[in-house]
């Protein structure tokens, strides 16, 4: 059994920032991740980042990880295992973790879940067709290794994902038949919108995809209009030859060793799915567990990374640590979350957070 | 509508636009910048103050034109490539649009490209007369843009010859 004060579970962006901030103020972290790299879905990012400038606006997500993971494997208190699963967590407060096919056995005084999301996929015929994707695989295989999921893709969905990732496609030199979203708006920054479509690329709001076609792989799609009330317009079916689907249509909170270790989980709509009741410290309804990130409700990476800080500190100071500025320090990202959140475009998170923030 | 399409509406542009005695005195930046979200990078890029200050991160950007000498520095730094310098004094009918553009290969200085207006139609053609890259420019390359001076306000992208 290993002995460990704080636990983190996922090497992301909220994990990385977990864990430097609980590591400055003098705990000792465990940080696994099932990956053999850390990161998380920010090594895929190539873009540049929005936010204000303390968080790292306009760098792009794949700098920040390196950054990040660089300040994580260099600090000699935080101890990082990759390729490394969290199995379960057990009533008797040990997590299970599987790496080179050996369990291995930890017992964090402090745990912190920050697991991320997993990627929603939509209901049609024929979705099981090679060559239909989710956004966050086509943008692996592209940003990640180098390799084309093909040649013209249909993308689902105008959020920030859809779009941003439909960009990058086109910077791989892939075709991008058309972005479709069955909002009557498009849901991304309209920045990145206004980007794709001066790039060639049209975005069609009120449409669906109503069926793939293709015998053993993607041959094509037929698109449809939507009326008022979300229903299929008869007659307005297109077809679109293209050898790619892209699926972007949302994420939810992987929280799987949030329920098993008896969380309160609330269904919140706005932030993705079941999420974990939490206070202000970002600690769940049972002690000691911290949660932060998408797997607290599915936000961006910058409200990741400052969810993270906040997790750490607070974990950290749970266990007596304390810094002469920790109030000074959580005020300020608290402060800069609220800033980020508190426009329109946050409207939606504030709503969600206020149903599960006790 | 832009929330439809991607495209902004006439109206969007002139909320934005610098004015015409402006535009007659040499470059400027406009900031094609619609919607109110987190982001604040161009206002801390500009070494002019000629972007307001931001009361709250979900401003937009408000560029003082008189003050903006068109340097392009915020250009280079907005995160949703929404900024461009345009310089309607450039010579007697040609006007010159800089344009952030993240795509490979670059083109070449003196390459004639299809000029791109913001719904992605072909215009018109421009003339690459500047590349601007590098390690500095982090992947957000800009070039300039020869365009005939009527399409200054429209070219806002381009697809070079024989290169999808």
């Amino acid at each position: 059994m290993r002995q460990t004060e704080i636990c983190i579970i996922g090497g992301g962006p909220a994990g990385l920032t977990a864990a430097l901030k609980a590591a400055a103020l003098g705990a000792e972290v465990t940080l696994v991740d099932r990956n053999d790299y850390l990161g998380g879905q920010l090594i895929k990012q190539t873009h540049r980042f929005f936010g204000s400038k303390e968080q790292r606006a306009s760098e792009r997500g794949i700098s920040i990880a390196k950054e990040l993971a660089d300040a994580v494997e260099s600090n000699k208190k935080i101890n990082v295992l990759k390729k490394a699963t969290a199995l379960g967590y057990y009533k008797d407060g040990v997590l299970l973790v599987e790496q080179d096919e050996k369990i291995i056995k930890i017992k964090p005084k402090k745990l912190i879940v920050a697991t991320g999301g997993a990627e929603k996929t939509l209901l049609f015929p024929n979705n099981d067709l090679p060559g239909i994707y989710g956004a966050g695989a086509v943008q692996t295989l592209v940003n990640v290794f180098g390799v084309k999921p093909g040649n013209k893709v249909l993308m689902v969905g105008a959020g920030n994902i859809g779009v941003i990732v439909s960009y990058q496609l086109l910077q791989a030199g892939v075709e991008v038949a058309a972005i479709i979203e069955a909002a009557p708006q498009i849901g991304s920054y309209w920045v990145h919108a206004s980007k794709v479509v001066r790039a060639g690329v049209p975005i069609y709001t009120r449409h669906t995809i109503k069926r793939a076609w293709g015998d053993t792989e993607v041959e094509g799609a037929t698109i449809v209009e939507l009326d008022d009330n979300w229903q299929p317009i008869e007659g307005s079916e297109k077809d679109l030859d293209v050898d790619v689907i892209c699926l972007s249509v949302g994420l939810s909170p992987l929280t799987e060793l949030l329920w098993q270790a008896g969380c309160q989980m609330k269904y919140v709509p706005e932030l993705g799915g079941h999420v974990p009741l939490r206070n202000e410290n970002l600690e769940t309804t049972v002690p000691g567990i911290y949660t932060a990130g998408d797997a607290a409700g599915i936000e961006e990476a910058s409200a990741a990374m400052m969810e993270g800080a906040l997790a750490g500190i607070n974990a950290a100071h749970s266990l007596g640590y304390d810094a002469p500025d920790l109030n000074k320090q959580k005020e300020k990202i608290l402060m800069e979350l609220t800033g980020l959140r508190s426009g329109p475009v946050g409207e939606k998170i504030r709503r969600g957070l206020a149903k599960v923030t006790c | 509508m832009l929330a439809q399409t991607g495209v902004p509406t006439p109206e969007d542009l002139a909320e934005v636009m610098p004015s015409e005695d402006r535009l007659a005195r040499g470059p400027v930046a406009m900031a094609e910048c619609f919607q109110n979200i987190p982001c604040d990078p161009c206002y801390h890029s500009c070494k002019r103050q000629a972007i307001k200050p931001f009361n709250d991160i979900n401003e937009r950007p408000q560029i003082d034109h008189e003050k903006c000498n068109g340097c392009g520095l915020c250009l280079t730094r907005c995160p949703g490539l929404a900024i461009f310098v345009i310089d309607q004094t450039y010579s007697e009918n040609k006007a010159l649009v800089k344009i952030p553009y993240e795509f490979l290969p670059l083109p070449v200085e003196g390459d004639i490209v299809d000029a791109v207006n913001r719904a992605g139609e072909t215009v018109g053609e421009a003339k690459v007369v500047k590349v601007q890259s590098g390690d500095k420019m982090d992947g957000t390359n800009v070039i300039w843009l020869e365009v005939p001076k009527n399409l200054s306000m429209e070219v806002r992208h381009f697809r070079q010859k024989g290169v999808r």
